[in-house]
């Protein structure tokens, strides 16, 4: 099937080739599971677009909802996480650590647990409860440690203290250095670290599906929904619209980091 | 603004101000609220905490979650090193196409993974065609624990395997042209040479792959399992019962485990958060 240099592995191939049908078969399955017109009699049913035209009547909302609620995470991780992330790469203290520690700790808790407390602490709060915000917030605590540990580690490197420095003894305030110095030389980081965030909150369900009420559903939940309740292709069709409205914007973000990465990287 | 007396300022107050939004944000929209959560438990007796241990079906559900997070985990671990280390050593037409083809699903919800076993192995499954085309016979494992160990292992490999082909790209080769030189055979190569170098990789990956398992909800949760996990149990506490105490001493027990895992992992040098 490949035409390998090195001829001298058929143990490893043949476990690749194993593991990438167990991987890639069952999108390909959902894919056609959506399109056909009964999943029972396969192919030979005819393709239609029928049930996709139905997942969007039922779910369109879900869509939007959720590529917009990543945008907002990552626009508040940005805001909160960078500055946050200058602080952590120049201050060794022992309280700059522990509270390092402390950050990323939701990502070391399961989301159900994170879920869990918010609910028992704000959902008396039926306005904060009932909005999309409720899900925005539990979204930002277990994302914010990508964006902070991303964009801090870029900043420790030594030629930015220098550049800090020069720029510093030729009269710079803070926020000229912070804003024409630090921000583009670790821009490549902060739109990596967007993309790790933009992604862990699209597909965000463990914690999603507890915050959210039935007029703040996003996608990852209507998917749930519609496996539990819909017919087989109905659920196939949804997976499919995931596929189609999601891809395209990873590879999208992902090329551009890539952009950047040659631009700005060295 | 007065731009002297900001760069007059003391460079910790600064430091301060930076980590303030952050911190605030973190403390009212987690630490206050796991405060909270820590302490639920204990308006119903101090017993309450120690539910997992004392009642044997959550006792069952925790022995369950772990056993199946360490299977998972470690044939993970096998099948993720030898595609990886494959897919880093061997170039073919389509290599980075079938990368990320491979590691695509690190984006996909754990309900998609769900319903993909159950396309795989429900009851309109294709295992179930094949099998009726072939033996007469439907057969289902979609909702049993073969059915949720796969599902693990889907969202597991996708992690192991770019983890080791960024790791096996870094790897020494003269060194293994060394030991095969000197006859070693492809075990001995791989006991001697690959283990010991991919080490650190193997128990930082490692590490997380049991983390992402035993919280692991949307998976379990569309499968409906007869196999029950802990997730499942807090989940059931908290909304079929509304036994808030529990749920919270559960989810204690169960963000106690993980966080130990992870936090023993980086005590012996591995860093799980920065992937």
């Amino acid at each position: 099937m490949r035409k390998n240099v090195q001829p001298k592995a058929p143990f490893l191939l043949a476990v690749t080739v194993l593991v990438s049908l167990f991987m890639i078969a069952p999108m390909l399955l959902s894919v056609m599971a959506g399109l056909v017109n009964n999943y029972s009699a396969g192919l030979k049913s005819g393709l239609t677009l029928r049930w996709l035209g139905e997942v969007w009547e039922n779910y369109g909302g879900t869509v939007g909802w959720s590529l917009a609620l990543a945008l907002a995470c990552v626009i508040g991780t940005v805001l909160l996480g960078v500055p946050c992330a200058y602080a952590l790469a120049r201050s060794r203290t022992r309280a700059a650590h522990i509270f390092e520690e402390l950050l990323t700790l939701p990502v070391a808790v399961p989301g159900l647990a994170t879920a869990l407390a918010l609910i028992l602490a704000y959902g008396q709060l039926t306005a904060f409860r009932q909005s999309f915000a409720f899900i925005l917030v539990g979204h930002m605590v277990f994302t914010l440690p990508f964006m902070v540990r991303t964009v801090s580690s870029a900043l420790q490197r030594d030629d930015l203290l220098a550049l800090e420095e020069a720029a510093r003894s030729l009269g710079a305030n803070f926020r000229q250095r912070f804003m024409g110095i630090l921000v583009p030389a670790v821009f490549p980081a902060i739109v990596a670290g967007s993309l790790m965030v933009f992604t862990l909150s699209v597909g965000e369900f463990n914690l999603t599906w507890m915050l959210h009420t039935p007029l703040t559903r996003t996608l990852p939940v209507g998917l749930a929904d519609s496996y539990a309740s819909m017919r087989i292709e109905i659920g196939s069709a949804y997976t499919l619209v995931f596929f189609a409205v999601i891809l395209p914007v990873l590879w999208g973000l992902q090329y551009l980091a890539n952009l950047m990465q040659k631009r700005h990287g060295t | 603004m007065k731009p002297s007396s900001a760069n007059a300022w003391n460079p910790r107050w600064r430091l301060l101000a930076c980590a303030a939004p952050a911190a605030a944000f973190f403390a009212a929209f987690w630490l206050l609220p796991v405060v909270r959560l820590l302490t639920l438990p204990a308006t119903k007796g101090w017993g309450t905490y120690f539910a997992v241990l004392t009642d044997s079906s959550y006792l069952q559900s925790m022995a369950n979650t772990v056993a199946l997070s360490v299977g998972v985990t470690l044939a993970t671990l096998v099948l993720g090193a030898a595609v990886g280390i494959y897919l880093a050593r061997h170039a073919f037409t389509g290599r980075r196409m079938l990368l990320s083809l491979l590691t695509l699903p690190l984006s996909f919800p754990g309900v998609i993974i769900g319903f993909f076993v159950i396309l795989l192995g429900g009851r309109q499954g294709l295992v179930a065609d094949i099998g009726d085309s072939l033996f007469g016979e439907r057969i289902t494992f979609a909702y049993g624990l073969l059915g949720l160990f796969l599902a693990y292992l889907y969202f597991s490999l996708p992690r192991a395997i770019a983890t080791y082909a960024a790791a096996a790209e870094a790897m020494n080769v003269q060194l293994e042209e060394a030991a095969r030189s000197l006859g070693a055979s492809r075990l001995r190569v791989a006991r001697d040479v690959w283990m010991p170098e991919l080490a650190p990789t193997t128990l930082a990956c490692g590490a997380i792959l049991f983390a992402t398992s035993m919280g692991a909800f949307g998976t379990a949760f569309t499968l409906a399992s007869k196999f029950e996990v802990i997730p499942i149990t807090i989940y059931n506490e908290f909304t079929n019962y509304a036994n808030f105490a529990l749920a919270a001493s559960l989810s204690i027990a169960l963000g106690l485990v993980t966080w130990l895992v992870l936090f023993a992992a980086r005590r012996f040098g591995a860093n799980p958060v920065a992937r």
